[in-house]
């Protein structure tokens, strides 16, 4: 890290002003979820600081800022990285780590593992060497000390002075190994909802995300890749261009093909008239239905053939099953799904010096040095990543494709090059969320209650309490089967949860209809022992006024699901209007442990099912002859502000570890909506996307 | 070609069929209008041709000449103050990536020009053509409702201060 002049470097997290502001180092992207402020506040409440003074810089794509140096104490300069980040030997502690390692943003890990454990504890060891510094200028006690507002002062004999009076001799002092954080009650920052300091910028047109990097010389890039994914491209010949005006390079990598030109139009209008060809490949007849036949046959196999992947076994239930009052079985589906991010992929890269510099948006600024590091056969040392705001990440901007696409495009000349891809290109190059089936049996005694439950899948990804549930039953097979497939994967936004809240939440719905039992009622029965759901779940109902009758044609459902952390229920009320659903009214219930920023949590609540509910509603990839069909907004299509439901937010802070914000919304605004369309119509949907359905209302019977 | 954007006139050479989009981001330098489609979908390319919102994404430039174009950059009164319609923007906390906000508030822009008083369906009309994947649609709506009253309330205290404020 370097310091400016007059700075002073407390740990890797954090830098003093001579004028006493505070400059906290963030090694996390900031992507709308608010934490390039929620982290500073961490900090800031654990030092005392006035928050006022605070600013922040994202960290470099810098093996500083990656776990194994914090791990191995490692040394910036002559200042120690406060010794109790190393070997604290906890489960969230190392996931904590291994995020740092590939310094990603993601998993809703920011706040609960970065925050907890680098921000709050870097921000109580510097306000523990300022004190001791201030107790042994003034030749006092530091039980005497008061620390407040960036000042720290002796009431007793009356004098008060800035943090940075202290500095250079806080910097010298070794930092506790275990200092003592403040409990929710001492928080003056945390759990309150100052503005984000971002967001100024980002209503004036300001806020620099990485399409919008400019730099001297810099020309513009776009590209096409082999829409059967993994195929080689067929080089074309520069004179395809020759006769172009302002174009300037064809550049052929291994699976795909690009132009420079003056600007972005230019290179599409060169790209679009070029005749791209591709090798033929194994997958080029590959289609939707192929990929659902080999799930079935390989999830089959794997029973037949007793090498199934066991995720979670309890009890006995073949014979629970086998011994069942009554069966239930069914089978649930979900589709392939885009990122969408509203900003379509880009990068720029500058090869120069025997390096590369690259300007993007990342959740990975590291991770992508690394990609860049090899792709071009340098040392990582010698790449350095500039991130920039992101627009959107969701767990697409995790992936280096476009860095390497750029860096090696750039390898071909001397100028910076700017690479956008078309929204179709975005569109047909992701890393999707898989398509799944999810097969469910279950066994339920005389009163209904569930006494066994066997869950079979395809894949497991994370994270790994996604399938699982918390209702209280005693035998159980949560099972997978391996599969393959051609099509990219990537992390969706809540990843597994975004299809185990679906499959989970509506067989549960569906239980409940078969055992004769409200749906809300059936779940608490069921909750029995775990209460911290309980709580939840009841919050929900009561502000969904769940006994109330709604009118015709309008229907309610319920939902209750864990991931990251953090549990949500959700109420979804609809409408069914003209054969087709409108979500009315969302009614969300978190507890997150405790909401650090609580307006910035409630926000991404609403995000996270605004998101979901895109996807629950419209959301389907589909792949033909081995390539995906769709291709913009007009076949991909978005959830818009005409058909947004309002969403009323409440946060339960139970004073649990903290859980995460980013994700856990999402999994489970599908089963809330698609249970409410079966208390209106009476029909269940165990295929997403919603469109697909013809939805008409239960008829009301007339007196 | 001459355009003006934003009260400031530029002579630009390009081809006149390059949508306005790419000649206000790569022509001028001015990013803060964005590129999410190409095919007028997602409005975050909008900007006001003599004050009617359009997809700069399908305008090519040579229609945008002899016309004012008014982008993100420009709706503030002056260099230290903001638009009532972005000060509602941070007082809401609305934008969270941001990216589609600069055609979200253009597009607000134009509605509150024309509708002092917008209702819930004149929100869904005017604004149904921006998509926002970080889900801001209910905060959007009632920082709509905030600028709204801001702006009437500022009318009726011209008014009442008879020409004092100019």
């Amino acid at each position: 890290m370097i310091a400016d002049e007059g700075d002073t470097v407390i740990n890797i997290w954090l830098k003093i002003g001579a004028d006493n502001t505070i400059t906290v180092i963030v090694p996390h992207a900031e992507m709308g979820q608010g934490v390039h402020t929620t982290l500073p506040m961490m900090l800031a409440d654990e030092m005392d600081a006035d928050w006022k003074t605070v600013s922040m810089l994202e960290a470099p794509g810098n093996k500083e800022y990656a776990n194994y140096a914090l791990a191995k104490g490692f040394i910036l300069g002559e200042k120690d990285i406060p010794s109790m980040l190393i070997g604290t030997v906890d489960g969230l502690f190392l996931t904590a780590m291994k995020q740092l390692s590939l310094q990603l943003t993601g998993g809703s890990a920011s706040v609960r593992c970065t925050g907890m454990h680098a921000m709050r504890v870097a921000g109580a060891a510097a306000r523990a060497v300022l004190l001791e510094a201030a107790a042994e200028q003034w030749g006092v006690s530091p039980d005497e000390l008061v620390v407040k507002d960036s000042y720290i002062s002796h009431p007793i004999s009356n004098r008060t002075e800035p943090f940075s009076s202290f500095v250079e001799k806080a910097a010298d002092l070794s930092q506790p190994a275990k200092p003592r954080l403040k409990t929710s009650e001492e928080f003056t920052i945390m759990g309150t909802s100052p503005p984000r300091l971002d967001i100024p910028e980002k209503v004036n047109g300001t806020a620099s995300f990485g399409i919008d990097v400019t730099l001297p010389n810099m020309k513009y890039a776009t590209i096409k890749a082999s829409p059967v994914f993994g195929a080689k491209l067929k080089p074309i010949g520069a004179e395809a261009i020759k006769d172009m005006s302002g174009v300037h390079k064809i550049v052929n990598l291994d699976g795909a093909v690009a132009v420079i030109a003056d600007g972005y139009w230019l290179a599409k209008m060169a790209l679009d008239k070029l005749s791209i060809a591709f090798e033929e490949s194994a997958n080029d007849t590959v289609g939707q239905d192929d990929i659902y036949d080999l799930y079935l046959d390989d999830m089959n196999a794997a029973i037949t053939e007793g090498n199934e992947e066991k995720d979670l076994k309890k009890g006995d239930v073949e014979s629970t099953l086998a011994n069942a009052n009554k069966l239930v079985e069914a089978e649930y589906r979900v589709p392939y799904l885009a990122h969408a991010t509203m900003e379509p992929m880009n990068c720029t890269a500058f090869i120069h010096d025997g390096g590369c510099e690259i300007w993007v948006g990342s959740q990975n600024p590291l991770g992508f040095a690394n990609s860049v590091a090899e792709a071009l056969d340098i040392d990582r040392e010698k790449v350095m990543v500039h991130n920039q705001y992101l627009g959107g990440g969701f767990g697409r901007r995790a992936m280096p494709d476009v860095a390497v696409q750029a860096a090696l495009i750039a390898k071909e000349v001397d100028y910076p090059v700017k690479l956008i891809w078309s929204r179709e290109e975005d569109m047909r190059q992701d890393h999707y969320r898989e398509a799944n089936i999810s097969r469910f049996k279950a066994a339920l005694n005389d009163t209904g209650n569930i006494t066994a439950w066997n869950n079979q899948f395809v894949f497991k990804h994370d994270p790994p309490e996604a399938p699982h549930i918390p209702y209280g039953v005693d035998h159980q097979f949560i099972h997978y089967a391996e599969s393959t497939t051609h099509v990219p994967w990537g992390y969706w936004r809540s990843v597994d949860s975004s299809m185990h809240g679906f499959f989970t939440e509506s067989f549960m719905d569906e239980l409940a209809y078969n055992a004769n039992k409200d749906p809300y009622q059936y779940r608490r029965e069921h909750l029995a022992k775990a209460p911290r759901f309980l709580k939840v779940l009841d919050m929900a109902a009561e502000k969904a006024n769940w006994d109330e009758s709604l009118p015709d044609n309008w229907g309610r459902g319920i939902s209750i699901h864990q991931s990251f952390g953090t549990i949500v229920a959700q109420v979804a009320e609809i409408e069914i209007i003209a054969d087709t659903v409108k979500v009315q009214r969302v009614v969300c219930v978190a507890d997150p442990g405790f909401a650090f920023h609580p307006d910035g949590f409630k926000a991404q609540m609403e995000s996270g099912i605004v998101y979901g509910l895109t996807a629950a509603l419209y959301g389907e990839i589909t792949i033909e002859n081995g390539a995906v069909m769709q291709s913009n907004f007009h076949d991909y299509r978005m959830l818009r502000m005409n058909e947004s439901p309002k969403i009323e937010t409440y946060i339960i802070n139970s004073d649990n570890w903290p859980g995460g914000a980013g994700e856990p919304s999402t999994p489970g605004i599908a089963p809330a909506v698609t249970n409410a369309i079966f208390n209106a119509t009476g029909i269940r949907i165990r295929e997403l996307p919603v469109k697909n359905h013809n939805l008409v209302a239960k008829p009301t019977i007339l007196s | 070609m001459i355009i003006s954007i934003n009260n400031k006139i530029h002579e630009i050479e390009v081809d006149p069929t390059t949508p306005l989009l790419w000649v206000i981001r790569e022509q001028i330098g001015l990013t803060g209008t964005k590129f999410g489609c190409g095919i007028g979908q997602c409005g975050a390319c909008t900007v006001q041709l003599d004050g009617i919102p359009i997809r700069s994404c399908l305008i090519p430039v040579q229609q945008a000449v002899d016309k004012e174009i008014t982008t993100i950059e420009g709706i503030a009164p002056n260099a230290t103050e903001l638009h009532v319609i972005q000060q509602a923007w941070i007082d809401e906390q609305i934008p969270q990536c941001g990216y589609c906000q600069s055609g979200q508030i253009i597009a607000v822009h134009a509605l509150l020009a024309n509708n002092t008083a917008p209702t819930d369906e004149d929100i869904d009309l005017a604004m149904s053509g921006n998509i926002c994947r970080c889900g801001t649609y209910p905060r959007v709506r009632k920082g709509i409702k905030r600028a709204a009253a801001a702006l009437t309330n500022t009318a009726i205290t011209k008014n009442e201060n008879h020409g004092e404020m100019d």
